[in-house]
């Protein structure tokens, strides 16, 4: 069965603060073992990750963020037209475009947490500032899944 | 050593017009323009701005750690570097053969990953371009816009790569990260559930690969005078082939062929490719230039990658796409397999390969084998090759008596095709830019037929707000006239 709750993790743990989401996720392993919630780490998001999200509560996607705020920036999100060819990753708002244009109904309730980051550089390690922005991050995400385990992962997942 | 408009006699009086970066292009490359006053073109290269110094990442590391690590260096092809590595890891450890159930749970892999980056590139990257046109408005070239007038095309392309995905995550036992293949062999085969699962639908993959096939051809039939002229330049070409001359994506020998067909080179062995190639720099690239030794830099650069491939094998052994390459080859007097463009037909006929083989060795019982992992005389150096989606790939390692690598040397597809690349983008420049108007549809015709290539500068990096495309166009005093910018959540401003 398909897990009410995804958190799919964005970022690759060898290029310093990129690992900002992969480490998260790796925290909340224990917390979520209970079958509700699906963890799913990913190098960066692609189309067919639209398959990934059918017959869901709630998605939360998490990515490392050189534009936002210290130490993390999060908010609901909906689908965008933003043309997000600009490499080969899709920013989670196309993301959600494809799901309706591929599945003709709307994606469920997505969330994003970006998390800022500072060095990318291959074979860097966690620089300090982001250590101390994966903390607060982490208690953000225990706080948004007992938020979510009130109200929204009791719904049974459905076939898309 | 200089080609044709690499490098222009008075760039001082020239104007200058950068894409930057290539978009829909994995990691960070750059496209200069020198113009003169009328826009003539002096002057064109692609710069990789980024050094990505892979090779001391990797040293100092246990050699038993590198499959793993190396899919770190890139967040598109890491199946490819896994089996590079292991291959080349295998002489380390003295496995001069590997076991069937080896060899045919990598072959799954590997086929699984030529499935989904062949997907992906022609679906998501370059189906915008082809379906509405080189200089449509830049809005609608993206998947989005394709998923919106072609909903059919663009559920098979998410599909397709979804299922390659899936057979990767079962070979390798992960969706990311995976470790299935270590040096030696395997350390997992496929469980009868996995496989029940996986050849559910294996022959629908076939079917909607040779759709992919098809409807290549029918753009190609659709536009035939531009398609094979776009672009088109002669180059050597290599690639491995099987001992018979099969395609063979996973190993063989090289075969170089020269620029009108003859065979240069043939099942030259890998584990010598230093004698074969050698590596060039230019003071306005990181990324190398390879060259055969025997023909020197001038005249020895070559092509790698679907289209040399298609071309330089004397058959593929699955029957459905053997069938399409003879077609290929045969379409308007054999001009489409020289043509740029081409690169996608070919690319598709390997993704039909791909699901071809994957269902077959879904039907082979050695794929559930418990025989796992060979070992032998240990060596002290290791060259692994394989054919990535984007071509040849070479991994070379050196490892110490204590286990450690002591040095490696990566030569990635798109660093082979480095010259090639160039040389297509001075080709469209002529054709399209001297004398025009530079505007973004032109623009993006020098970035079509980077695309063709799928080359991926690989970064792997791609945190939200990364990755902006900004254009400037300069004044022959070297003042901005006008700027064009993207952000990285694709506003233009």
């Amino acid at each position: 069965m398909t897990h009410p709750i995804l958190i799919l993790a964005v970022g690759n743990e060898s290029r310093g603060d990129d690992a900002l989401a992969p480490l998260l996720l790796r925290r909340l392993a224990e917390q979520v073992a209970d079958g509700r919630v699906e963890l799913l780490e990913e190098f960066q998001l692609q189309v067919e990750h639209v398959v990934d999200l059918a017959g869901r509560s709630a998605i939360l996607f998490i990515d490392a963020d050189v534009s936002c705020e210290a130490p993390f920036h999060f908010s609901a999100i909906g689908a965008a037209h933003d043309h997000s060819y600009t490499s080969h990753a899709m920013t989670p708002f196309a993301l959600l475009h494809a799901y309706r244009q591929v599945y003709g109904a709307d994606a469920p309730s997505c969330f994003l947490l970006r998390i800022r980051g500072h060095d990318f550089e291959l074979g860097s390690g966690l620089s300090d500032a982001a250590a101390v922005n994966l903390e607060q991050a982490t208690a953000k995400v225990r706080e948004w899944l007992g938020d979510v385990a009130k109200t929204g992962w009791q719904a049974e997942a459905s076939d898309a | 050593m200089s080609f044709e408009l690499e490098t222009a006699e008075h760039p001082e009086n020239l104007r200058r017009v950068a894409i930057d970066p290539v978009s829909r292009v994995e990691g960070h490359g750059k496209v200069t323009l020198l113009l003169d006053d009328d826009n003539q073109v002096h002057q064109v290269r692609l710069h990789i701005v980024e050094f990505r110094g892979f090779e001391k990442f990797i040293q100092g590391r246990p050699y038993w750690e590198v499959p793993v690590m190396v899919q770190r260096l890139c967040g598109i092809c890491p199946v490819s570097h896994h089996l590079a590595a292991s291959k080349a890891l295998d002489m380390i450890v003295g496995a001069n053969r590997v076991t069937p159930t080896a060899d045919k749970n990598r072959r799954l892999m590997h086929y699984g990953q030529i499935l989904q980056s062949h997907a992906l590139h022609f679906f998501h990257l370059s189906s915008p371009d082809l379906l509405f046109g080189f200089d449509s408005e830049a809005a609608r070239r993206n998947i989005v816009a394709v998923a919106a007038a072609y909903p059919e095309i663009a559920k098979k392309g998410v599909l397709l790569r979804k299922y390659g995905q899936e057979v990767i995550r079962h070979t390798a036992g992960k969706r990311i990260h995976g470790t299935g293949s270590v040096p030696g062999g395997v350390n997992k085969s496929l469980s009868r559930e996995e496989r029940d699962l996986l050849l559910q639908d294996a022959y629908q993959m076939v079917v909607w690969s040779r759709e992919a096939v098809h409807l290549v051809r029918k753009l190609f039939e659709q536009h035939l005078t531009m398609y094979n002229a776009f672009g088109r330049f002669q180059a050597h070409t290599m690639s491995l082939v099987r001992a018979d001359g099969a395609l063979d994506l996973y190993d063989g020998g090289l075969r170089v062929r020269g620029m009108d067909g003859d065979i240069l080179f043939d099942h030259y062995d890998y584990r010598h490719y230093w004698d074969l190639i050698v590596e060039d720099t230019k003071p306005w690239s990181y990324m190398k230039f390879p060259y055969l030794r025997d023909l020197g830099p001038e005249q020895g650069w070559y092509r790698v990658g679907p289209l040399t491939r298609v071309a330089n094998c004397d058959f593929i052994p699955t029957p459905l796409a053997d069938m399409e390459r003879r077609e290929f080859l045969a379409f308007d007097a054999g001009r489409a397999a020289g043509a740029t463009l081409g690169f996608h037909w070919a690319r598709m006929i390997e993704m039909l390969h791909a699901a071809e083989s994957i269902k077959d060795l879904l039907h082979d019982d050695d794929i559930m084998g418990s025989d796992l992992v060979v070992s032998g005389e240990r060596s002290g150096r290791g060259v692994g090759v394989i054919e990535a989606p984007r071509g040849t790939l070479i991994h070379h390692y050196r490892v110490d008596e204590n286990d450690l690598v002591i040095r490696a040397n990566l030569i990635v597809s798109t660093t082979h095709n480095n010259q090639a690349m160039n040389e297509a983008i001075r080709q469209v420049a002529r054709q399209y830019l001297n004398g025009r108007e530079v505007t973004e549809g032109l623009l993006n015709h020098i970035e079509v037929a980077i695309r063709a290539f799928d080359p991926c500068l690989s970064c792997a990096t791609h945190a939200l707000g990364k990755m902006p495309l900004t254009v400037e166009l300069h004044d022959s005093s070297g003042g901005i006239v006008s700027t064009l910018s993207r952000s990285g959540d694709g506003v233009f401003c």
